[in-house]
């Protein structure tokens, strides 16, 4: 990357998206939630508030949930990145699916890839959650449907499921 | 209006003396940003008034946490995360780790600095009052060199800091004489999580023969700048905890804090709710001696 491009220039951002090297031209304060869903057509990444308050853009970054929608794309250079979509990959998917479905953890739908990528970041360090852990772990994430009950007990349900496996 | 990316630069140097270089070079036209939970909600909402910004996410110097026999020194740009996450951090300095696991969700606290949150001095911040009751002490850095200042003297006004134009803040220095105190932290607002302060607290306290031999007290909410409650601290000073303290200790901190009506709260609940939360804090000290 060149340390220092003028206003207006596009720098060119190398990184890997749920697991492929890719390439992108941008602007270096673009937001990398513009940059998942405008330029990598990663739609299941979502702009809720915008304001780092909801946490429907959240996204895994080198492992770390973040709000895609307050990161500078620049700050993900080189970077992993892993979207709602590269979670179909991951054991944890299949038993959150289920249990969302089971537990009417979705509705309207938007939270829920914020929601998922909450759980998977939490149920990676705390296999075993109480219900307190389940709290702190999706405060971060807003829903306007379901009344957050449904999605704790989907979260308790996919982790129970997955120890006993 | 929404920020258009093409009107700003944003560079990543990578290295600490290639950035303060830059900030030296055209002091003021440079802002430098770490994990932009402050910055990019600016940015967004098109309220950055600065087009220059360099990034100071990736600079190592400033990621690190070192303990040595008296200190411990967290680089500016370590995460809530890496507070929480930090077995001395979390064992001798309570406070700052129970700030850290409420100052937003996991994801906040995954990208959110310590240093942001010293430079971004809102009089609502977090982690400023257990800084203050730890007698923290900054480092600042610039191409002419290293300066340390006394927390208590970098915060001056309503966002209002001792940081010069081409100056970072390179980390921030506890000293490790607390661990023997009970301490007590504590916000409120609408909830912890996503909710900046109606009025938090960190307090720290010791008993020696029945009294209060030290309590350290400070408030975030309740004044222009975080403030710690000497006078209410010296008031407290060899007294035994007794209901008629109670009263006094309530008054005192009263008067003590100059809090406003604002969106979030009123000034006479805020006063109701400190004064509270010091009597709460007088109240686990003294069972906590009870129990030692
Ligand atoms: C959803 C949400 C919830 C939040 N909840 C809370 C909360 O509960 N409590 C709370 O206190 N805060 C809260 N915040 C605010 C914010 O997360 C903190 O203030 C955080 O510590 C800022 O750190 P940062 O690295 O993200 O700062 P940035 O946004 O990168 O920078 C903030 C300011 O500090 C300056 N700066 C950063 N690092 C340095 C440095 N090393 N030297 C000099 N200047 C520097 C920048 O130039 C900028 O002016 C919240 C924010 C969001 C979006
Ligand atoms: S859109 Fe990013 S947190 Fe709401
Ligand atoms: S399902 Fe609609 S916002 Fe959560």
């Amino acid at each position: 990357m060149n340390p220092s491009p003028g206003t207006g220039t596009k720098c060119q951002i190398l990184f890997t998206v749920n697991g492929e090297a890719r390439k992108v031209l941008a602007h270096p304060m673009e937001r990398l939630l513009d940059v998942l869903r405008n330029d990598l057509a990663l739609k299941g990444t979502k702009e809720g508030c915008g304001e780092g308050e909801c946490g429907s853009c959240s996204v895994l970054l080198d492992g770390m949930l973040v709000n895609s929608c307050l990161v500078p794309v620049v700050q993900a250079t080189g970077a992993s990145i892993v979207t709602i979509e590269g979670m179909s990959a991951q054991a944890l998917m299949i038993p959150l699916q289920e249990a969302f479905l089971e537990c009417g953890g979705t509705q309207c739908g938007i939270c829920t890839p914020g929601m998922i990528l909450a759980a998977v970041h939490l149920l990676e360090k705390t296999p075993e959650p109480a219900p307190a852990d389940i709290r702190e772990g999706l405060a971060g994430n807003l829903c306007r449907c379901t009344g957050y009950q449904q999605i704790f007990e989907a979260v308790a349900m996919a982790a129970r499921r997955m120890v006993r496996k | 209006m929404r920020a258009d990316p093409a009107e700003f630069r944003l560079v990543s140097p990578g290295d600490l003396q290639v950035v303060l270089s830059l900030l030296a070079s055209e002091p003021t036209e440079w802002l430098p940003i770490a994990g932009g939970t402050d910055l990019m909600v600016l940015y967004s909402a098109g309220k950055l008034p600065n087009r220059k910004l360099v990034n100071i996410w990736n600079i190592p110097e400033l990621r690190q946490i070192e303990v040595f026999p008296d200190t411990i020194r967290i680089g500016a740009a370590c995460t809530y995360t890496a507070l929480r996450g930090h077995d001395d951090v979390s064992r001798e300095f309570p406070l700052l780790a129970a700030a850290a696991s409420w100052t937003g969700g996991i994801a906040n606290q995954n990208r959110g600095t310590l240093g942001g949150n010293i430079a971004n001095a809102s009089p609502a911040a977090d982690s400023l009052p257990a800084l203050l009751v730890y007698d923290a002490e900054v480092t600042l850095i610039s191409v002419r060199g290293n300066r340390r200042v006394a927390y208590r003297d970098f915060h001056q006004g309503y966002k209002q800091t001792a940081l010069a134009a081409d100056e970072l803040i390179r980390d921030i220095s506890l000293p490790r004489r607390f661990s023997g105190y009970v301490s007590h932290a504590r916000k409120v607002g609408a909830r912890n999580a996503q909710a900046i302060s109606k009025v938090c607290l960190a307090a720290l306290g010791i008993i020696a023969n029945g009294a209060i031999r030290d309590a350290r007290l400070a408030l975030g909410s309740v004044a222009p700048i975080p403030l710690r409650l000497h006078e209410t601290e010296r008031s407290l000073a060899g007294k035994k905890i007794e209901p008629s303290l109670i009263g006094t200790v309530r008054q005192s901190v009263e008067r003590e804090i100059r809090p406003i009506d604002d969106i979030r709260s009123t000034a006479r609940y805020r006063a109701a709710v400190a004064a509270n939360l010091v009597v709460e804090f007088l109240e686990k000290l003294a069972t906590e001696r009870t129990r030692a």
